[in-house]
């Protein structure tokens, strides 16, 4: 079994123990839903100006980064690259774990979480938000048959138009998850037609981020794999850099956004500060710094891939609450007030109960991916015959 | 005694029934238009399904509307079994706003509640078709579809939408609620199913700043105001066509 490279000598002990974490984690993230939906959002610190919130920024990393984490398959089916082939089972696997608990966080975030149902039984095609639906079955469709032809050696010759398919898709799903921002026309934060290239971006970074965590869980690449992986994590960080650099100027250009972008990069308190400290430098600069520096190897891509997803994290904190902490402009040229804080900045901390929603749907991808490779042969063995994928 | 016409009794002559035949034709060419004025002008009456002949609609005074009057707010909340609370997790289906002019200092108030828009971003972005535009121009949320995902809210120009955030008592009956669904101001449709012709808003404005009625007919008062008086469109910028008007703003 491939397990071997999931788990030392003392294996089965370690898979139950790692199991058993896995799962408590889970429960507190099932729990905290349960609470939610018995005593409804007011539970938790959203309100009806803070619509989403910390439960959204778990779905959302888990849903850009599920598309991100197929790099490793596209590189090695659609671009040829052998050196990621051993390590292409695994990244589709990661997809779909990730998919699913970034899914459940979203369905278990509703308020009315009992009548999911009515998300496949009543669809409204004009609304992107029902796109998604077809686009995230889809791309469980699409991981799961790409899975198959890998495994299954006399479906191999199948891999690669099926690996093109899943390329093509997981821009599709992107762009889709960028669009449930951008089509919100009336909002200073989100309608931006950068922002479906920006979550592509995103996702191509931050998923790679995750693979590279995960592949150092289950014994790390060999060091030519790792080269490749450092300077590609690099690329795609400084894209992501680059297109939020292309958001943020392009709302200063506008007068009417030049409020906003004042406050989510200098005077809104902890948005400012988590896009500067979190996303840009801790997030990506000293990454950059720690994969191109000399001298890098293992230590230094885990560290990047490590502080990658935090500065993940904020990004998306900022985007999501931020965006929707500042007010909307309903009367320009006035100053307002009102019982409903109309003008006012709206205030929000996440609470315990949210982040354990949030951590549930991590525990869940956590959970299915180690099960996954616990039980069949999603790691690289010796049947890849390539030592440069270790 | 009259004189008797000699063709008393007989069948029209050939010639005659055609003429009448023309007659009757372009008669009901004539009429035709008439009938379907009186057509447009009337709405559906209770039981009959809504029409998009008329398109119901608010015009709101801010000069009349009076600095710290709340009347509007208190009958909407008593007319839904609104709870009236203005905590940020509180529903609010109508709210007074102040508004102070940067440029000019001026200060006016006016109430905000669901424009009503003829293209409601709230209808295009809910995922199961639970915000609906009926016929005569009122959005809506089914109650039974919403599964509270909240797009709509993220979508409104005009946070004119609030989820119920607890668990909810002493609903009215002609206007069910429920914990974890999303809801707005329904221009008090119970109302208009029922053959009224006002809002509760409307009717509780001591300065009848708030004045309801049919967009589409050019006889209504609301459309010969609206016809005489500057109006203006909240985020008319957006064009979405809206059901509610300012004016004096």
């Amino acid at each position: 079994m491939a397990s071997v490279l999931a788990l030392p000598a003392d294996g089965e002990r370690a898979f139950w123990i790692r199991l058993a974490a896995g799962l408590a984690v889970l429960a507190a993230g099932l729990g905290s839903a349960w609470m939610i939906f018995r005593a409804g959002h007011i539970a938790t610190n959203m309100n009806n100006e803070i619509v989403w919130g910390t439960p959204h920024v778990f779905a959302i990393f888990l849903i850009v980064a599920a598309s991100g984490v197929l790099n490793v398959a596209s590189m090695a089916s659609v671009f040829g690259q052998l050196h990621y082939k051993p390590w292409a089972r695994l990244s589709g696997l990661l997809c779909i774990a990730m998919l699913a608990g970034g899914l459940m966080v979203l369905m278990l975030d509703l308020g009315r979480p009992d009548r999911v149902v009515v998300a496949a039984t009543h669809i409204n095609l004009t609304s992107v938000f029902a796109w998604n639906v077809f686009l995230y079955t889809g791309m469980f469709a699409l991981a799961a048959l790409y899975l198959w032809m890998q495994m299954e050696k006399r479906m191999n010759r199948y891999a690669r138009p099926v690996g093109i398919a899943a390329f093509v898709w997981r821009f599709v799903l992107t762009t889709g998850t960028g669009c449930i921002f951008a089509f919100l026309v009336a909002r200073q934060a989100y309608a931006s037609a950068v922002l479906p290239p920006l979550f592509i971006a995103m996702s191509l970074a931050w998923g790679m981020a995750v693979f590279v965590l995960v592949q150092a869980a289950c014994g790390g690449a060999g060091e030519d794999l790792q080269r490749r992986m450092r300077n590609l994590l690099g690329i795609l960080i400084a894209l992501v850099l680059y297109l939020t650099a292309v958001y943020h100027l392009t709302n200063l250009y506008f007068a009417r956004q030049t409020e906003f972008v004042r406050f989510i990069l200098l005077d809104g308190g902890v948005y400012p500060l988590l896009f500067w400290g979190g996303y840009v430098l801790a997030g990506s600069l000293v990454p950059m710094w720690l994969v191109w520096r000399q001298g890098a190897g293992m230590g230094s891509l885990r560290a990047a891939a490590a502080l990658t997803v935090v500065g993940a994290f904020a990004a998306l904190y900022v985007f999501i609450l931020g965006g929707q902490a500042f007010p909307l402009d309903i009367f320009p040229g006035f100053d307002e007030t009102s019982s409903f804080r109309d003008g006012a900045i709206a205030g929000y901390v996440p609470s315990l109960l949210e982040v354990l929603l949030g951590l549930g749907g991590v525990a869940a991808a956590y959970l299915i991916t180690l099960v996954g490779i616990q039980v069949l042969d999603f790691l690289p063995g010796e049947a890849d015959g390539s030592p440069a994928a270790r | 005694m009259a004189e008797v016409s000699p063709n008393q009794g007989e069948e029209p002559a050939p010639s005659r029934r055609r003429l009448l035949a023309a007659a009757a034709a372009f008669a009901g060419v004539a009429i035709a238009p008439g009938v379907t004025l009186v057509e447009v002008a009337r709405a559906a009456r209770p039981g009959e399904p809504v029409t998009s002949k008329v398109r119901w609609g608010l015009l709101i005074d801010a000069n009349l509307c009076q600095e710290g009057c709340q009347e509007c707010v208190l009958a909407c909340n008593r007319e839904n079994g609104l709870e009236g609370g203005t905590r940020p997790v509180d529903v609010q289906w109508i709210r007074k706003v102040e508004l102070k002019e940067r440029a000019t200092g001026r200060t006016l108030g006016l109430p905000v509640m669901c424009q009503h828009c003829a293209n409601p971003p709230c209808v295009d972005v809910c995922p199961t078709k639970a915000s609906f535009k009926r016929a005569d121009g009122i959005v809506l949320v089914d109650r039974h579809t919403c599964i509270g995902c909240r797009y709509c809210m993220l979508a409104c120009p005009y946070k004119a939408r609030s989820m119920v955030h607890e668990p909810i008592t002493q609903q009215k009956p002609e206007v069910p609620r429920g914990k974890g669904c999303v809801e707005s101001c329904t221009l008090c449709v119970h109302r208009i199913d029922r053959g009224e012709r006002n809002t509760a808003c409307a009717e509780a404005c001591p300065t009848k700043a708030i004045l309801f009625g049919d967009l589409n007919d050019p006889e209504s008062e609301i459309s010969r105001r609206i016809a005489s008086l500057p109006t203006k469109e909240l985020r008319a910028d957006l064009r979405l066509d809206l059901g509610v008007r300012y004016t004096g703003l």
